[in-house]
């Protein structure tokens, strides 16, 4: 109260008419908003402790609660806004570094939604996927400059590793610590049933999931958590991650309170303790550094597994890419400004980074001016939200998209963006076993399904308008793209002509 | 068989034909105008053109250049890179008739080269790839000048205007090969220009396409990363590329090369005998974006043959035909009919089927 006072960003509006008093909203809450007043025999709110994750207004089964903004406001100024306000209020009570968690929510342009896509009329025919094969398979790795041929004169068909997709959507890095174990199992048995791969983040790898590892990327982050032979060994491909969109430049920091029984031992870290991944990895300084990770990498793994390349787009990303081309690797995936978290810093968030379609599109040219595109594929994230998303990445070169907030939005996250807290009311975000239990991880891979197969099935939709009948076929296709309201140079950058031209 | 209902009346539907002997007999260029000129109805007066095989045989063993002017400023200054890479055996007009269809016609030349030994071998590359690249260098440096043909024993003729008063312009009468294609166009996406029309030709290829693909930037941006140019932003153009770098610069085979811009769906390799199911998975894979799609039929003419591929779910007529030693190739049957009514037998390839004749071994007096 007084100075340090905050006013609640949102309202809890009860309709007392229709409230029975079940205090099913109290049960649900784990930040304490709703309790019952015996004495009156009413429900009340302490709203300041809300976050707004609509778990009560899901489970109120009287539908008699509203989660609305808060009518109160500081005087209109558009250069003052109440959150820079109350983020000074805030370190000026306590001087810390503000936190965040899922992407940045800024209000700057999103290119997705300023390009359209082609569609056939006349000169040739679309394609209906109802009657005709429509194709999605992506394999991911390095291609070789020329073909070889045995002595029999018959091809060689020997490739370095390869990641096959039966379409072109993998699920980001999200570790065990920073999401529950219900998340990862949910993750794990969707991506096998959907031909495609979950990525374990950098928390290692629970013991249960290994028999998932034909559909499984291992991170190897900063701080090599829970990184051993037999895990490196578990997956389909090691991805090394070296940034992540939401928080380029840093590392990353587990607290002691999500660091209970089993994620420390698949961290491999004392139980309680703060799980920190420094900033830079300290064997990498250089792209030469790189390099050797990459090879000792593939050394450790008899050369069976592709080596993946995690990095924040940045402002750089070109010449970034460029170098991790010719690293070895076999895969870069680009994060982009917008990419998910579990906790990264708000200024680093909102402001550090760049759009991905951006990053994307200067990556794809770049790689190409110089002949060495096909020396990598590229995977892109941060952030996915549809399928027509997925299309437009592919159509300005990506070989396949990653989603994790999309697919936490499939398991019941509301985008409240309190993961940080570790209180996630639908059990994702959480490593409190009461609130993990709330997910239940076969409907969670069952909507998980659902949603890749309903993209899957869009994507086949805009592939046919274009006539279009594999996806091979549209990566890189950046006449099938039309930007909307872009100036020359955002258009040069994304190598696409404005609509009407 | 033949070509679907309803396809003859598109739009854009494009003419090709073709015609070889497998013996290598000399056919007269009057026998393809006959072809193309039944197809009339599927251009537009915006684009015709041929391509002969066999037609240079006193010069056989020279590349021959036909290249476009706009003014004798452009030649001068083209002849001069010429002779810088080449030693030029003769140069002469092309010869032409007033034909009054006709209008606008550049400078119109005709070049017997052979590239300098001293020049090849300091760029450490062989002779093809030598003349590859400096047509490309002076098609897209040079202004006003614009090399269309450039293979050996062989020659493209376009211009703008329907195919038979092309043919009359450059009296293709005059000319016999072994083989032939032809080309009436339709522009949809072009402007009718010389330059634009068709057969799209590089060395020794030449390629006539029906078809609009919709793989096209995805096309060109792969193959634009080995050294080739598409200035032309035509499907024929980079079809062209496509075959050039598949099979002369990564040593494949016409058939494999089909495989990759028509590859097979995954269920019909799914269900190939496991070797060649690893085959066409290898070279989907490795040439991703090179597989075309989109509604196409194309003959591509080579030194000592012809193949002729439609799209795999065939979107555009194609038909071929025997008779004796002699194979047609149309858009129409019609058009086949014309050029010989009595045949032994006629068909539609199948979608992705690709249709490779090539002259008899030995026949040909340059080895081919
Ligand atoms: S869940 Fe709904 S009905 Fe139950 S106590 Fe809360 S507001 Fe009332
Ligand atoms: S995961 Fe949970 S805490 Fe994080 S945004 Fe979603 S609902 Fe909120």
């Amino acid at each position: 109260m007084g100075i340090d006072f905050i006013s609640a960003e949102f309202d809890v509006v009860r309709d007392d008419a229709r409230c029975t008093r079940c205090r099913v909203c109290e049960k649900q809450c784990a930040n304490g908003v709703h309790a019952y007043d015996e004495k009156n025999r009413r429900m009340t709110a302490d709203e300041t402790k809300c976050v707004n994750c609509q778990r009560c207004v899901a489970f109120c089964p009287t539908r008699a609660i509203k989660i609305v903004r808060n009518p109160n406001t500081f005087r209109d100024n558009a250069n003052w806004t109440a959150s820079v306000v109350n983020e000074i209020y805030k370190q000026a009570s306590k001087p810390g570094v503000l936190l965040s968690s899922m992407g940045a929510p800024k209000n700057l342009p999103v290119y997705f939604d300023r390009i359209l896509i082609n569609a056939s009329q006349v000169t040739n025919p679309p394609i209906d996927p109802l009657r005709e094969p429509m194709e999605t398979r992506v394999f991911l790795g390095k291609k070789p400059e020329k073909i070889r041929r045995r002595p029999d004169g018959r091809l060689d068909c020997a490739l370095e590793p390869q990641l096959e997709l039966a379409l072109p959507i993998l699920f980001s890095g999200m570790s065990y610590g920073s999401v529950s174990y219900n998340v990862h199992k949910a993750l794990a048995t969707a991506a096998r049933e959907t031909g495609t791969l979950y990525n374990t983040g950098e928390g290692g790898l629970h013991k249960d999931f290994y028999a998932y590892g034909a559909n499984t990327i291992v991170q190897v982050a900063s701080g090599r958590f829970g990184v051993h032979k037999d895990y490196l060994e578990a997956g389909a491909a090691i991805e090394i991650k070296m940034g992540q969109g939401a928080k380029p430049g840093i590392g990353g920091h587990l607290t002691g309170a999500k660091v209970s029984g089993d994620v420390s031992a698949t961290r491999m870290i004392p139980e309680g303790s703060d799980a920190i991944s420094p900033a830079p990895h300290h064997d990498i300084y250089s792209i030469e550094d790189l390099r050797q990770l990459v090879y000792s990498l593939k050394e450790a793994t008899a050369y069976k597994k592709p080596v993946i390349v995690k990095v924040a787009a940045v402002h750089n990303i070109a010449a970034i890419a460029s170098g991790i081309a010719r690293s070895g690797a076999d895969i870069i995936a680009i994060d982009g400004y917008r990419g998910g978290t579990g906790a990264a810093p708000t200024r680093i968030r909102d402001n550090v980074g760049i759009p991905i379609e951006l990053a994307l599109a200067a990556v794809d040219q770049r790689l190409r001016d110089e002949g060495i595109r096909n020396n990598v594929s590229l995977i892109v994230s941060g952030s996915i939200r549809t399928a027509a998303d997925v299309v437009k990445a592919v159509a300005l070169g990506a070989d396949a998209c990653a989603i994790g907030t999309a697919a936490l939005l499939a398991m019941g996250c509301r985008l409240c963006r309190s993961c940080h807290t570790g209180k996630c009311n639908w059990g994702i975000a959480t490593q409190d076993p009461a609130l993990v239990a709330r997910l239940n991880p076969d409907i969670a891979a069952r909507r998980l399904i659902n949603l890749l197969t309903a993209w899957n099935r869009e994507i086949k939709e805009l592939m046919g308008g274009m006539g279009i009948n594999s996806i091979e076929a549209l990566r890189g296709n950046r006449l099938m793209l039309r930007g909307v309201g872009l100036n020359e140079k955002e258009l040069e950058i994304l190598g696409i002509a404005h609509a009407g031209e | 068989m033949l070509q679907k209902e309803g396809q003859v009346r598109i739009p854009s539907g494009c003419a090709i034909a073709a015609v070889i002997s497998k013996t290598g007999e000399k056919i007269g260029g009057e026998k393809i105008v006959a072809g193309i000129r039944t197809m009339h109805e599927r251009s537009n007066g915006l684009g015709g053109g041929f391509a002969g095989y066999g037609i240079y045989p006193d010069y056989k063993d020279f590349y021959a250049l036909h290249v476009f002017y706009d003014d004798n400023g452009a030649r001068t200054d083209c002849e001069n890179a010429l002779k810088d890479l080449f030693e030029i055996v003769k140069a002469e007009n092309i010869p032409t008739r007033k034909n009054p269809a006709i209008k606008d016609a550049p400078l119109i030349w005709r070049y017997f080269v052979a590239p300098l030994p001293s020049r090849v071998a300091a760029m450490q590359i062989d002779e093809r790839e030598f003349v590859a690249r400096a047509v490309t260098r002076i098609n897209s440096t040079f202004r006003g000048a614009y090399i269309f043909s450039s293979g050996k024993n062989t020659g493209t003729f376009k211009a703008v205007g329907f195919p038979e008063e092309v043919a009359d312009f450059y009296r293709l009468e005059d000319y016999a090969g072994y083989s032939w294609t032809a080309h009436g166009r339709y522009p949809t996406n072009t402007p009718g220009w010389w330059g634009g029309a068709h057969p799209f030709s590089l060395l020794d290829w030449s390629v006539v396409h029906n078809g609009e693909i919709s793989s096209y930037d995805t096309n060109r941006r792969f193959i634009e990363m080995f050294g080739y140019k598409c200035h032309l932003k035509t499907d024929t153009e980079v079809i062209t590329y496509i075959f050039d770098y598949l099979v002369r610069r990564q040593g494949m085979t016409l058939r494999e090369a089909s495989s990759v811009v028509a590859a097979p769906f995954w269920t019909t390799i799914a269900r190939k005998p496991e070797e060649e199911q690893r085959e066409l998975t290898y070279i989907r894979n490795m040439f991703s974006g090179l597989l075309i799609t989109g509604p196409f039929s194309i003959v591509l003419g080579f030194s000592g043959g012809l193949l002729a591929l439609n799209d795999r779910l065939k979107l555009r007529s194609m038909v071929v035909a025997e008779k004796g030693n002699t194979t047609y190739i149309a858009s129409e049957e019609a058009a086949i009919r014309a050029m010989e009514p009595d045949l032994d037998s006629i068909r539609s390839p199948m979608g992705g089927e690709p249709v490779i004749v090539t002259v008899n071994k030995g026949v040909l007096e340059d080895g081919n």
